[in-house]
């Protein structure tokens, strides 16, 4: 290849920070071309026939390979589609179809299995049903696995990879990130994807940097390409020059130290120097995190997302399934408590059968607590699970979306029928388990004090509580400037929200991207929120910039910002006393955690 | 000339998703088992029940009829191990 454009930069979704600089492995880049070779007589039609025939058992045995190694991690729903998978690849409806075609067509083998796979992928086309265009998906895949054995062209495995790279395709699957050596990859960078996509949640897990929604990042890189991804910021800058590289070297530098030096906190109590002790605790979504959990010092976990396991899967994850996924969450963070958070999506996002309208306003529809209790056996499978995970540890049980009294009532009603049928059947359970539920929608929050006799806890939900309060799409990039935390609603919010916890005696943990943020603290601190869940990787420099504020500053931080009109003058405040205190901390160079 | 053994029987599926991909696999992998021909029939349609294609185009969601047709020799014991099968809810809880 000619040489193409160095210092190519191109600005993505940063999911995962930190930077790296290193060589590209590009996974899976282009499609097989298959042409079409006119056959004539029956012995090359025989040949043919047979080449199909050799590498359909050729291809069994790869899935059967891969079934094999996914079962060995554990991954039993895989397991399930590769099973699939073979039943499609042995079905005659595709396998008669292409030995009928390679001598009616008198074509290729290869041409074959193309052309049968279009026609057989048409009759899906018609049904207009998410679920079965998914299983076009696996009809595609098996043509294009026996295509590959028929050519000889061997679909990449990322378990081939052996030297320290960064791995850039168009987006990566459970499957292909499942036979990772995890010791060789350096980053993921890829053209699809969002915060929470698998690549995007891996990346965290593994503590590598990633940028994600590249759109095109594939077409511009060839392998052993150097690259630098800086995750913290979103970018990727393709064949730097010397200068860049040196540049970007430094930067690399001055990072990894101050990472480095905020592992000293890691076993420091987090409190201030005044002796205010604010509990940090750890948010994740995967029970890959665990470690990562434990590495930052988190006194539990504040939030763990349960939607992942109900994603990119086409069934509902077993009582058992939820159970042993809890059971080991609680019994990794002991003696320390962990929070569940019941399922927070809507059906739409994983039920593709299901027939829900479809919805003008997603984020107000049919989603998370509502759609629980209208599904009220995919709720119950998960509450049955948390319950008897309660056993093993302290587990708080927390429900999204809350609206108003009328929803907590029936969850409990539920809680408390699924009590009486353990107690029957004689299955141990923590009676006593705390219920708490997230305040996130401006009603619940302007009725804190009713709600709070009803709970033993609150969760503050940052991203959706300043969405709803000022009205804003912070994905919209027409609205998303008017996004700001520090906007006196919502300060007033989070204000009367602790006040009428601590007047009922319940407490208060914050657990949206707010709390991971160090400009915040102060505020946060002053204001009286008990705990903090955030990404565990923010961890450490929280603790670092708690231990030198003291708690008394932070109740005149409260004070002064309160005389405030606009989000804009609070910011500029805080920044510039922030900016005074830790100056390496607010130096523009150096993440935010996110 | 040996009579035709042949049964049919109809069936509710109750999956909470319908016969989606596992159900839709261990049905196929029980018929697979038995030398009978076995269809499976969803308004009218018909298709192979050895099929995984063919069955996942019939698109059976839940609470949905199906009638499952069975012939040959040892057409009896494969509808009773589809039966158990279905009203096991494939075993799914």
């Amino acid at each position: 290849m000619e040489s193409r454009k160095s210092d190519l930069l191109l600005k993505g979704i940063g999911v995962s920070p930190g930077i790296i600089i290193g060589k590209v492995f590009l996974f899976d880049p282009s499609e097989i071309e298959v042409f079409t070779i006119p056959i004539n007589t029956e012995e090359e039609i025989n040949q043919e026939i047979k080449r199909f025939k050799l590498s359909l058992n050729e291809s069994k045995q790869q899935l059967l390979t891969v079934k094999k190694e996914v079962e060995h991690k554990k991954h039993k729903e895989a397991g399930y589609i590769i099973d699939a998978q073979i039943l499609i690849l042995e079905d005659k409806l595709l396998t008669e179809n292409i030995i009928s075609t390679i001598k009616e067509k008198k074509i290729n083998a290869a041409s074959a299995v193309r052309d049968s796979i279009i026609e057989l992928s048409k009759s899906f086309d018609d049904m207009g049903d998410e679920y079965l265009k998914e299983r076009k998906t696996d009809i595609d895949y098996i043509g294009e696995r026996i295509t590959r054995n028929i050519l000889g062209k061997k679909r990449q495995d990322l378990s081939k990879m052996k030297e320290e790279s960064i791995i850039v395709a168009h987006d990566l699957s459970p499957a292909d990130t499942a036979n990772l050596d995890v010791g060789v990859v350096m980053g993921f960078v890829t053209n699809a994807g969002g915060k929470t996509s698998h690549t995007a949640i891996m990346a965290r897990a593994l503590e590598i940097p990633s940028v994600v929604g590249l759109e095109k990042i594939t077409q511009e890189v060839d392998n052993d390409d150097t690259i630098i991804v800086d995750g913290t910021i979103g970018v990727v800058i393709i064949r730097p020059s010397v200068d860049t590289l040196r540049k970007y070297s430094e930067k690399k530098q001055k990072y990894e130290q101050l990472k480095k030096e905020l592992f000293k906190y890691k076993d420091l109590p987090a409190e201030t120097p005044d002796g205010f002790h604010l509990k940090l605790l750890a948010n994740i979504e995967l029970i890959e995190e665990l470690s990562s959990v434990l590495e930052h010092g988190a006194e539990g976990i504040g939030l763990y997302r349960t939607e992942f396991l109900y994603l990119n899967r086409k069934e509902l994850p077993s009582e058992e399934e939820h159970f042993n996924i809890y059971k080991k969450v609680i019994e990794t963070v002991f003696p320390h408590p962990a929070t569940i958070r019941t399922l927070d999506i809507g059906g739409d996002k994983f039920l593709s059968r299901i027939n829900l309208a479809e919805e003008m306003n997603p984020v107000m529809g049919l989603r998370a607590i509502r759609f629980c209790l209208k599904e009220v056996n995919i709720f119950k499978t998960q509450l049955r699970a948390i319950l008897r995970a309660s056993d093993f540890g302290e587990l708080r049980v927390l429900f999204p979306m809350i609206s108003g009294i009328q929803e907590i009532l029936q969850i409990k009603e539920i809680l408390e029928e699924l009590k009486d049928e353990l107690k029957k059947k004689g299955i141990p359970f923590n009676p006593d388990i705390k219920i708490g539920i997230m305040i996130e929608i401006p009603s619940a929050a302007t009725i804190v004090d009713l709600l709070a006799r009803e709970v033993d806890f609150f969760s503050i939900g940052t991203n959706d509580l300043i969405q709803y309060t000022l009205a804003i799409d912070r994905v919209n990039e027409h609205v998303s400037y008017l996004y700001n935390p520090l906007h006196p609603a919502v300060i007033r919010l989070i204000k009367t929200v602790v006040e009428s916890a601590h007047s009922n005696g319940i407490e208060v943990v914050m657990c949206g991207e707010m709390a991971g943020d160090t400009l915040y603290l102060p505020i946060l601190l002053g204001l009286g929120i008990d705990e903090l869940s955030m990404n565990p990787l923010c961890i450490l420099r929280i603790k670092k910039v708690l231990r030198s504020i003291t708690y008394s500053d932070s109740q005149e931080f409260v004070k002064i910002i309160d005389q405030f009109r606009t989000d804009s003058e609070i910011e500029n405040f805080m920044k510039q006393e922030m900016g005074k205190r830790f100056p390496e901390e607010f130096d523009s160079i150096v993440d935010k955690g996110h | 000339m040996v009579e035709v053994h042949e049964k049919t029987k109809d069936f509710i599926i109750k999956n909470e998703l319908g016969l989606h991909l596992r159900p839709a696999g261990l049905l196929v992998k029980t018929a697979n088992k038995y030398e009978a021909d076995i269809t499976v029939e969803k308004d009218g349609v018909k298709v192979d029940g050895k099929s995984i294609i063919g069955i996942t185009t019939l698109n059976v969601t839940k609470n949905s009829k199906i009638t499952i047709k069975a012939c040959g020799n040892d057409a009896d014991q494969a509808l009773e191990e589809l039966e158990r099968l279905i009203t096991d809810n494939f075993k799914e809880t």
